[in-house]
Protein backbone atom coordinates (compact mmCIF):
# COMPACT_ATOMS: atom_id res chain seq x y z
CA UNK A 1 0.00 0.00 0.00
CA UNK A 2 1.12 3.53 -1.04
CA UNK A 3 2.09 5.95 2.08
CA UNK A 4 0.51 8.64 2.75
CA UNK A 5 0.25 10.46 6.05
CA UNK A 6 -3.82 11.01 5.45
CA UNK A 7 -4.71 7.68 4.48
CA UNK A 8 -7.63 5.98 5.24
CA UNK A 9 -5.95 3.22 7.22
CA UNK A 10 -4.29 5.27 9.36
CA UNK A 11 -7.94 7.36 10.00
CA UNK A 12 -9.56 3.75 10.85
CA UNK A 13 -6.09 3.23 13.05
CA UNK A 14 -6.32 6.20 15.56
CA UNK A 15 -10.25 5.55 14.91
CA UNK A 16 -10.05 2.26 16.75
CA UNK A 17 -7.72 3.51 19.91
CA UNK A 18 -9.92 6.79 20.19
CA UNK A 19 -12.69 4.41 20.31
CA UNK A 20 -11.13 2.80 23.20
CA UNK A 21 -10.33 5.87 25.28
CA UNK A 22 -13.87 6.51 24.60
CA UNK A 23 -15.37 3.41 25.73
CA UNK A 24 -13.28 3.51 28.94
CA UNK A 25 -14.64 7.15 29.42
CA UNK A 26 -18.17 5.69 29.65
CA UNK A 27 -17.67 2.47 31.54
CA UNK A 28 -16.18 4.93 33.96
CA UNK A 29 -19.27 7.20 33.95
CA UNK A 30 -21.41 4.24 34.41
CA UNK A 31 -19.86 3.10 37.18
CA UNK A 32 -19.43 5.99 39.26
CA UNK A 33 -23.12 7.45 38.08
CA UNK A 34 -24.12 3.72 39.69
CA UNK A 35 -22.36 4.49 43.08
CA UNK A 36 -23.50 7.60 43.49
CA UNK A 37 -27.14 6.60 43.07
CA UNK A 38 -25.71 4.12 45.82
CA UNK A 39 -24.35 6.54 48.19
CA UNK A 40 -28.00 8.92 48.07
CA UNK A 41 -27.18 11.39 45.14
CA UNK A 42 -29.83 12.40 43.60
CA UNK A 43 -30.40 11.95 39.63
CA UNK A 44 -30.52 15.86 39.92
CA UNK A 45 -27.09 16.38 41.66
CA UNK A 46 -25.44 13.42 39.29
CA UNK A 47 -26.80 15.20 36.15
CA UNK A 48 -26.01 19.12 37.09
CA UNK A 49 -22.26 17.70 37.55
CA UNK A 50 -22.21 16.04 34.10
CA UNK A 51 -23.99 19.07 32.44
CA UNK A 52 -21.53 21.47 33.96
CA UNK A 53 -18.25 19.36 33.23
CA UNK A 54 -19.77 19.21 29.39
CA UNK A 55 -20.22 23.00 29.63
CA UNK A 56 -17.08 23.75 31.16
CA UNK A 57 -14.52 21.32 28.47
CA UNK A 58 -16.02 22.98 25.29
CA UNK A 59 -13.77 26.44 25.13
CA UNK A 60 -10.34 24.02 26.01
CA UNK A 61 -11.73 21.08 23.54
CA UNK A 62 -11.84 23.58 20.89
CA UNK A 63 -8.54 24.80 21.59
CA UNK A 64 -7.26 21.09 21.59
CA UNK A 65 -8.87 21.05 17.75
CA UNK A 66 -6.58 24.16 16.32
CA UNK A 67 -3.35 21.75 17.98
CA UNK A 68 -4.86 19.03 15.54
CA UNK A 69 -4.87 21.71 13.12
CA UNK A 70 -1.16 22.96 13.66
CA UNK A 71 0.19 19.65 13.89
CA UNK A 72 -1.55 18.30 10.65
CA UNK A 73 0.55 20.57 8.57
CA UNK A 74 3.56 18.23 9.44
CA UNK A 75 1.99 14.87 10.16
CA UNK A 76 -1.07 15.02 8.81
CA UNK A 77 -4.31 14.34 10.51
CA UNK A 78 -4.49 10.75 11.55
CA UNK A 79 -1.70 10.84 14.12
CA UNK A 80 -2.46 14.07 15.48
CA UNK A 81 -5.91 13.26 16.57
CA UNK A 82 -4.91 10.14 18.14
CA UNK A 83 -2.05 11.79 19.78
CA UNK A 84 -4.29 14.86 21.47
CA UNK A 85 -7.00 12.62 21.71
CA UNK A 86 -5.20 10.41 23.93
CA UNK A 87 -2.87 11.07 26.66
CA UNK A 88 -1.08 14.16 24.81
CA UNK A 89 -0.96 18.03 24.68
CA UNK A 90 -0.34 20.32 22.58
CA UNK A 91 3.19 21.54 23.91
CA UNK A 92 4.24 17.89 24.33
CA UNK A 93 3.23 16.39 20.80
CA UNK A 94 5.19 19.86 19.28
CA UNK A 95 8.55 18.98 21.18
CA UNK A 96 8.05 14.93 20.71
CA UNK A 97 7.58 15.62 17.11
CA UNK A 98 10.38 18.54 16.98
CA UNK A 99 12.68 15.87 18.35
CA UNK A 100 12.30 12.97 16.39
CA UNK A 101 11.83 15.37 13.12
CA UNK A 102 15.15 17.06 14.11
CA UNK A 103 16.72 13.51 14.46
CA UNK A 104 15.92 12.68 10.89
CA UNK A 105 17.54 15.68 9.82
CA UNK A 106 14.12 17.34 9.08
CA UNK A 107 12.75 20.56 10.23
CA UNK A 108 9.18 20.97 12.30
CA UNK A 109 6.12 23.46 10.79
CA UNK A 110 8.19 22.72 6.78
CA UNK A 111 8.02 19.25 6.33
CA UNK A 112 6.02 18.16 3.24
CA UNK A 113 6.50 14.32 2.43
CA UNK A 114 7.24 11.88 4.72
CA UNK A 115 8.55 8.50 4.05
CA UNK A 116 6.79 5.85 5.86
CA UNK A 117 9.40 5.04 7.62
CA UNK A 118 10.15 8.91 9.06
CA UNK A 119 6.13 8.79 10.37
CA UNK A 120 6.43 5.20 11.68
CA UNK A 121 9.84 6.42 14.05
CA UNK A 122 7.92 9.81 14.83
CA UNK A 123 4.72 8.44 15.75
CA UNK A 124 6.74 5.47 17.83
CA UNK A 125 8.83 8.49 19.60
CA UNK A 126 6.08 10.57 20.92
CA UNK A 127 4.31 7.32 21.48
CA UNK A 128 6.71 5.95 23.72
CA UNK A 129 7.47 9.45 25.83
CA UNK A 130 4.24 9.81 26.66
CA UNK A 131 3.09 6.59 28.37
CA UNK A 132 4.83 6.56 31.67
CA UNK A 133 1.34 7.54 33.38
CA UNK A 134 -0.56 5.27 31.96
CA UNK A 135 1.24 2.40 33.53
CA UNK A 136 2.34 4.04 36.35
CA UNK A 137 -0.97 5.27 37.78
CA UNK A 138 -2.04 1.11 37.73
CA UNK A 139 1.01 0.32 39.71
CA UNK A 140 0.84 3.48 42.82
CA UNK A 141 -2.61 4.83 42.45
CA UNK A 142 -3.86 2.19 45.42
CA UNK A 143 -1.15 3.23 47.78
CA UNK A 144 -0.70 6.97 46.86
CA UNK A 145 -4.49 7.14 47.87
CA UNK A 146 -4.82 4.47 50.80
CA UNK A 147 -2.29 6.94 52.27
CA UNK A 148 -4.82 9.75 51.85
CA UNK A 149 -8.04 7.84 53.21
CA UNK A 150 -5.40 6.71 56.49
CA UNK A 151 -4.68 10.50 56.43
CA UNK A 152 -8.61 11.49 56.68
CA UNK A 153 -8.94 8.99 59.27
CA UNK A 154 -6.09 10.27 61.42
CA UNK A 155 -6.28 13.67 61.51
CA UNK A 156 -9.13 15.15 59.34
CA UNK A 157 -8.70 18.64 59.60
CA UNK A 158 -4.85 18.26 58.28
CA UNK A 159 -6.36 16.23 55.38
CA UNK A 160 -8.66 18.52 54.80
CA UNK A 161 -5.71 20.88 54.92
CA UNK A 162 -3.33 18.69 52.54
CA UNK A 163 -6.18 18.73 49.75
CA UNK A 164 -6.57 22.03 49.98
CA UNK A 165 -2.72 22.69 49.76
CA UNK A 166 -2.32 20.77 46.65
CA UNK A 167 -5.04 22.73 44.70
CA UNK A 168 -3.55 25.57 46.02
CA UNK A 169 0.00 24.51 45.38
CA UNK A 170 -0.96 23.78 41.42
CA UNK A 171 -2.80 26.99 41.18
CA UNK A 172 -0.14 29.21 42.37
CA UNK A 173 2.28 27.51 39.90
CA UNK A 174 0.13 28.48 36.74
CA UNK A 175 -0.27 32.08 38.74
CA UNK A 176 3.59 32.44 38.73
CA UNK A 177 3.62 31.43 34.99
CA UNK A 178 1.08 33.99 33.64
CA UNK A 179 3.37 36.52 34.77
CA UNK A 180 6.39 34.98 33.69
CA UNK A 181 7.22 37.98 30.54
CA UNK A 182 5.96 40.41 32.74
CA UNK A 183 9.51 41.68 33.19
CA UNK A 184 9.28 42.29 29.33
CA UNK A 185 8.24 45.32 30.13
CA UNK A 186 11.61 46.90 30.86
CA UNK A 187 12.28 45.95 27.87
CA UNK A 188 9.51 48.37 25.88
CA UNK A 189 7.78 45.08 25.22
CA UNK A 190 3.87 45.41 27.01
CA UNK A 191 2.73 41.59 25.61
CA UNK A 192 4.11 40.02 28.73
CA UNK A 193 0.90 42.18 30.54
CA UNK A 194 -1.76 40.37 27.94
CA UNK A 195 -1.81 37.01 29.82
CA UNK A 196 -1.87 39.57 33.27
CA UNK A 197 -5.05 41.25 32.17
CA UNK A 198 -6.81 38.18 31.12
CA UNK A 199 -6.12 36.25 34.35
CA UNK A 200 -7.59 39.77 35.83
CA UNK A 201 -10.84 40.28 33.74
CA UNK A 202 -11.68 35.90 34.25
CA UNK A 203 -11.11 36.61 38.25
CA UNK A 204 -13.58 39.85 38.23
CA UNK A 205 -16.52 37.60 36.07
CA UNK A 206 -16.18 35.09 38.73
CA UNK A 207 -15.92 38.03 41.76
CA UNK A 208 -19.32 39.19 39.69
CA UNK A 209 -20.79 35.86 39.56
CA UNK A 210 -20.01 35.31 43.35
CA UNK A 211 -21.94 38.78 44.72
CA UNK A 212 -24.51 38.24 41.81
CA UNK A 213 -25.40 34.79 43.68
CA UNK A 214 -24.43 36.10 47.17
CA UNK A 215 -26.52 39.34 46.92
CA UNK A 216 -29.12 38.37 44.57
CA UNK A 217 -29.03 35.01 45.64
CA UNK A 218 -29.51 34.42 41.79
CA UNK A 219 -27.36 30.51 42.86
CA UNK A 220 -28.06 29.17 39.17
CA UNK A 221 -25.39 31.46 37.92
CA UNK A 222 -22.45 29.47 40.01
CA UNK A 223 -23.17 26.56 37.74
CA UNK A 224 -21.96 28.47 34.86
CA UNK A 225 -19.47 31.06 36.14
CA UNK A 226 -16.63 29.85 35.96
CA UNK A 227 -17.54 28.48 32.31
CA UNK A 228 -18.47 32.23 31.93
CA UNK A 229 -14.97 33.76 33.50
CA UNK A 230 -13.04 31.10 30.84
CA UNK A 231 -14.82 32.28 27.66
CA UNK A 232 -15.27 35.59 28.48
CA UNK A 233 -11.50 35.76 29.32
CA UNK A 234 -10.43 34.52 26.44
CA UNK A 235 -12.98 36.78 24.79
CA UNK A 236 -10.97 39.50 25.99
CA UNK A 237 -8.15 38.07 24.47
CA UNK A 238 -8.97 39.73 21.26
CA UNK A 239 -9.04 43.52 22.04
CA UNK A 240 -6.77 43.30 24.90
CA UNK A 241 -3.88 41.70 22.86
CA UNK A 242 -4.66 43.62 19.57
CA UNK A 243 -3.81 46.62 22.07
CA UNK A 244 -1.08 45.80 24.00
CA UNK A 245 0.38 42.96 21.64
CA UNK B 1 -14.80 5.43 52.17
CA UNK B 2 -16.26 2.15 50.96
CA UNK B 3 -12.95 -0.02 50.27
CA UNK B 4 -14.83 -2.69 48.13
CA UNK B 5 -15.89 0.42 45.90
CA UNK B 6 -12.52 1.85 45.96
CA UNK B 7 -10.86 -1.66 45.23
CA UNK B 8 -12.96 -2.25 42.78
CA UNK B 9 -12.27 0.88 40.91
CA UNK B 10 -8.52 -0.27 41.33
CA UNK B 11 -9.23 -3.57 39.52
CA UNK B 12 -11.36 -1.64 36.32
CA UNK B 13 -8.30 0.68 36.45
CA UNK B 14 -5.29 -1.92 36.10
CA UNK B 15 -7.51 -3.49 33.56
CA UNK B 16 -8.39 -0.29 31.49
CA UNK B 17 -5.00 1.39 31.77
CA UNK B 18 -2.64 -1.91 30.48
CA UNK B 19 -4.94 -3.00 28.15
CA UNK B 20 -4.72 0.83 26.56
CA UNK B 21 -0.73 0.80 27.05
CA UNK B 22 -1.10 -2.14 24.66
CA UNK B 23 -3.75 -0.73 22.13
CA UNK B 24 -1.86 2.73 22.00
CA UNK B 25 1.26 0.63 21.09
CA UNK B 26 -0.45 -1.15 18.22
CA UNK B 27 -1.06 2.25 16.22
CA UNK B 28 3.00 2.89 15.65
CA UNK B 29 3.67 -0.85 15.22
CA UNK B 30 0.18 -1.34 12.44
CA UNK B 31 1.40 1.57 10.50
CA UNK B 32 4.77 -0.11 10.52
CA UNK B 33 3.24 -3.25 9.15
CA UNK B 34 1.17 -2.08 6.91
CA UNK B 35 3.33 0.39 5.09
CA UNK B 36 6.07 -2.28 5.04
CA UNK B 37 8.43 0.21 7.02
CA UNK B 38 10.24 0.06 9.97
CA UNK B 39 10.81 3.00 12.07
CA UNK B 40 14.79 5.16 11.25
CA UNK B 41 17.35 3.57 13.61
CA UNK B 42 18.98 6.64 14.57
CA UNK B 43 15.98 8.98 14.34
CA UNK B 44 14.28 6.43 16.40
CA UNK B 45 17.72 6.63 19.35
CA UNK B 46 18.11 10.37 18.99
CA UNK B 47 14.29 11.49 18.92
CA UNK B 48 13.23 9.13 22.66
CA UNK B 49 17.29 10.14 24.15
CA UNK B 50 16.27 13.98 23.07
CA UNK B 51 12.63 13.30 24.71
CA UNK B 52 11.87 10.20 26.83
CA UNK B 53 13.97 11.25 29.66
CA UNK B 54 12.64 14.61 30.31
CA UNK B 55 8.85 13.31 29.88
CA UNK B 56 9.43 10.01 31.94
CA UNK B 57 10.57 12.10 34.66
CA UNK B 58 8.00 14.83 34.45
CA UNK B 59 5.23 11.44 34.06
CA UNK B 60 6.70 9.95 37.38
CA UNK B 61 5.99 13.33 39.31
CA UNK B 62 3.19 14.43 37.46
CA UNK B 63 1.83 10.95 38.65
CA UNK B 64 2.28 11.30 42.46
CA UNK B 65 1.57 15.23 42.22
CA UNK B 66 -2.04 14.55 40.71
CA UNK B 67 -3.40 11.57 42.02
CA UNK B 68 -4.58 12.84 45.36
CA UNK B 69 -6.12 15.39 43.36
CA UNK B 70 -8.02 13.41 40.68
CA UNK B 71 -8.98 10.60 42.77
CA UNK B 72 -8.47 6.93 41.39
CA UNK B 73 -11.76 6.62 38.84
CA UNK B 74 -9.95 9.94 38.16
CA UNK B 75 -6.84 9.40 37.87
CA UNK B 76 -7.10 6.11 35.58
CA UNK B 77 -9.10 8.29 33.36
CA UNK B 78 -7.27 11.47 33.61
CA UNK B 79 -3.86 9.34 32.67
CA UNK B 80 -5.11 7.68 29.33
CA UNK B 81 -6.85 10.92 28.09
CA UNK B 82 -4.18 13.64 28.83
CA UNK B 83 -4.37 17.50 29.08
CA UNK B 84 -4.92 16.98 32.99
CA UNK B 85 -3.91 20.33 34.28
CA UNK B 86 -5.31 22.59 31.84
CA UNK B 87 -8.71 20.60 31.26
CA UNK B 88 -9.43 17.63 33.47
CA UNK B 89 -8.34 19.21 36.67
CA UNK B 90 -9.76 22.21 36.76
CA UNK B 91 -12.90 20.64 35.92
CA UNK B 92 -13.07 17.96 38.56
CA UNK B 93 -11.71 20.71 41.17
CA UNK B 94 -15.07 22.81 39.58
CA UNK B 95 -17.54 19.46 39.77
CA UNK B 96 -15.77 19.54 43.64
CA UNK B 97 -16.82 22.85 44.49
CA UNK B 98 -20.04 23.38 43.40
CA UNK B 99 -21.26 19.61 44.85
CA UNK B 100 -19.81 21.08 48.02
CA UNK B 101 -17.91 17.31 48.37
CA UNK B 102 -14.57 16.68 50.30
CA UNK B 103 -12.18 15.18 47.62
CA UNK B 104 -11.15 12.30 50.29
CA UNK B 105 -14.83 11.41 50.48
CA UNK B 106 -16.24 8.74 48.40
CA UNK B 107 -18.86 11.48 47.13
CA UNK B 108 -15.78 13.41 46.53
CA UNK B 109 -14.00 10.24 44.37
CA UNK B 110 -17.63 10.42 42.19
CA UNK B 111 -18.09 13.83 41.29
CA UNK B 112 -14.64 13.50 40.44
CA UNK B 113 -15.03 10.41 38.34
CA UNK B 114 -18.24 11.65 36.51
CA UNK B 115 -16.69 15.31 35.91
CA UNK B 116 -13.67 13.92 34.01
CA UNK B 117 -15.43 11.18 32.41
CA UNK B 118 -18.34 13.76 30.78
CA UNK B 119 -15.01 16.31 30.04
CA UNK B 120 -13.22 13.62 28.13
CA UNK B 121 -15.60 12.16 26.36
CA UNK B 122 -16.87 16.10 25.42
CA UNK B 123 -13.56 16.23 24.54
CA UNK B 124 -13.14 13.50 22.16
CA UNK B 125 -16.56 14.23 20.59
CA UNK B 126 -15.53 17.72 19.36
CA UNK B 127 -11.72 16.51 18.59
CA UNK B 128 -14.18 14.57 16.07
CA UNK B 129 -16.09 16.98 14.77
CA UNK B 130 -12.84 19.26 14.46
CA UNK B 131 -11.30 16.27 12.32
CA UNK B 132 -14.79 15.79 10.17
CA UNK B 133 -14.94 19.95 9.31
CA UNK B 134 -11.28 20.55 9.32
CA UNK B 135 -11.18 22.01 5.99
CA UNK B 136 -13.86 24.51 6.44
CA UNK B 137 -12.98 24.99 9.99
CA UNK B 138 -9.00 25.80 9.79
CA UNK B 139 -9.51 29.47 8.08
CA UNK B 140 -11.67 30.11 10.89
CA UNK B 141 -9.91 28.78 14.27
CA UNK B 142 -6.40 29.85 12.68
CA UNK B 143 -7.88 33.46 11.41
CA UNK B 144 -5.57 36.01 13.12
CA UNK B 145 -9.10 37.71 14.92
CA UNK B 146 -9.61 34.55 17.05
CA UNK B 147 -6.07 33.22 17.63
CA UNK B 148 -5.44 35.32 20.53
CA UNK B 149 -8.14 33.99 22.36
CA UNK B 150 -7.73 30.40 22.15
CA UNK B 151 -3.47 31.30 22.65
CA UNK B 152 -4.92 32.45 26.58
CA UNK B 153 -6.72 29.42 27.57
CA UNK B 154 -4.26 28.97 30.94
CA UNK B 155 -4.81 32.95 32.06
CA UNK B 156 -8.61 32.74 31.29
CA UNK B 157 -8.88 29.63 33.32
CA UNK B 158 -6.86 30.06 36.07
CA UNK B 159 -8.09 33.36 36.93
CA UNK B 160 -12.13 32.43 37.33
CA UNK B 161 -10.17 29.45 39.67
CA UNK B 162 -8.05 31.02 41.16
CA UNK B 163 -10.58 33.05 43.01
CA UNK B 164 -12.51 30.70 44.27
CA UNK B 165 -9.73 28.25 45.71
CA UNK B 166 -7.58 31.68 46.90
CA UNK B 167 -10.41 33.50 48.83
CA UNK B 168 -11.45 30.05 50.52
CA UNK B 169 -7.35 29.44 51.56
CA UNK B 170 -5.74 32.68 51.48
CA UNK B 171 -3.85 31.92 54.55
CA UNK B 172 -2.31 29.37 52.99
CA UNK B 173 -2.30 30.90 49.41
CA UNK B 174 0.21 33.41 50.50
CA UNK B 175 3.43 32.08 50.70
CA UNK B 176 3.81 29.72 47.14
CA UNK B 177 1.75 32.73 45.33
CA UNK B 178 4.70 35.40 46.03
CA UNK B 179 7.12 32.34 45.67
CA UNK B 180 5.67 31.34 42.19
CA UNK B 181 5.45 35.03 40.87
CA UNK B 182 9.15 35.99 42.37
CA UNK B 183 10.55 32.75 40.63
CA UNK B 184 8.73 32.81 37.26
CA UNK B 185 9.32 36.63 37.09
CA UNK B 186 12.78 37.12 38.04
CA UNK B 187 13.93 33.65 36.73
CA UNK B 188 14.01 33.61 32.79
CA UNK B 189 14.22 29.81 32.68
CA UNK B 190 11.06 29.35 34.20
CA UNK B 191 8.15 29.96 30.93
CA UNK B 192 5.29 27.71 29.33
CA UNK B 193 7.66 24.63 28.64
CA UNK B 194 8.40 24.31 32.65
CA UNK B 195 5.35 25.18 34.44
CA UNK B 196 4.73 21.32 34.64
CA UNK B 197 7.97 21.03 36.52
CA UNK B 198 6.93 23.71 38.79
CA UNK B 199 3.80 22.64 39.72
CA UNK B 200 4.90 19.48 42.16
CA UNK B 201 7.72 22.01 43.38
CA UNK B 202 5.02 24.34 44.55
CA UNK B 203 2.95 22.12 45.80
CA UNK B 204 5.45 20.70 48.30
CA UNK B 205 6.25 24.54 48.99
CA UNK B 206 2.34 24.75 49.64
CA UNK B 207 1.96 21.37 52.05
CA UNK B 208 5.35 22.53 54.09
CA UNK B 209 4.34 26.03 54.59
CA UNK B 210 0.32 24.75 55.68
CA UNK B 211 1.85 22.03 57.91
CA UNK B 212 3.63 24.74 59.62
CA UNK B 213 1.10 26.69 59.82
CA UNK B 214 -1.35 23.99 61.21
CA UNK B 215 1.29 23.32 63.71
CA UNK B 216 1.52 26.47 65.18
CA UNK B 217 -2.46 27.02 65.33
CA UNK B 218 -2.32 29.75 62.52
CA UNK B 219 -5.18 28.10 60.68
CA UNK B 220 -7.43 27.44 63.27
Amino acid sequence: MEFDVNSPILFILSGIVIAAVLAQSVFFLVKAWKRGREIGMTPGKLKKIAVTAAIFTIAPAVAIVIGVITLSKDLGVPLPWLRLSVVGSLSYETIAATNAENAMGLTFGSVTNLTASQYVTIATVMTISIMVGIWLVPLVAKKVLGGMISLEKRDKKWAEIFSNSMFIGMIAAFLGFIFSDVSNIFKGSTAGLIPVCIMAISALVMCLAGLAVKKFKYHWISDYALPASLVLGMASAIPITAWLG
Amino acid sequence: MNTKYMDRVHKWGKVWNFSMLGIMLMFPIAAGVIFKALPDSKGLILGLIATAPMYWAVGIIETFTYIPMLGAGGSYLSFVTGNISNLKLPCALNALEQAGANANSEEGEVVSTIAIAVSSIVTTLIIILGVILITPLTPILQSPVLQPAFAQLIPALFGGLGVVFISKNWKISIAPAVLMLVLFIFLPALNAGTVGIMVPVSVLFTLAVSRFMYKKGMLD
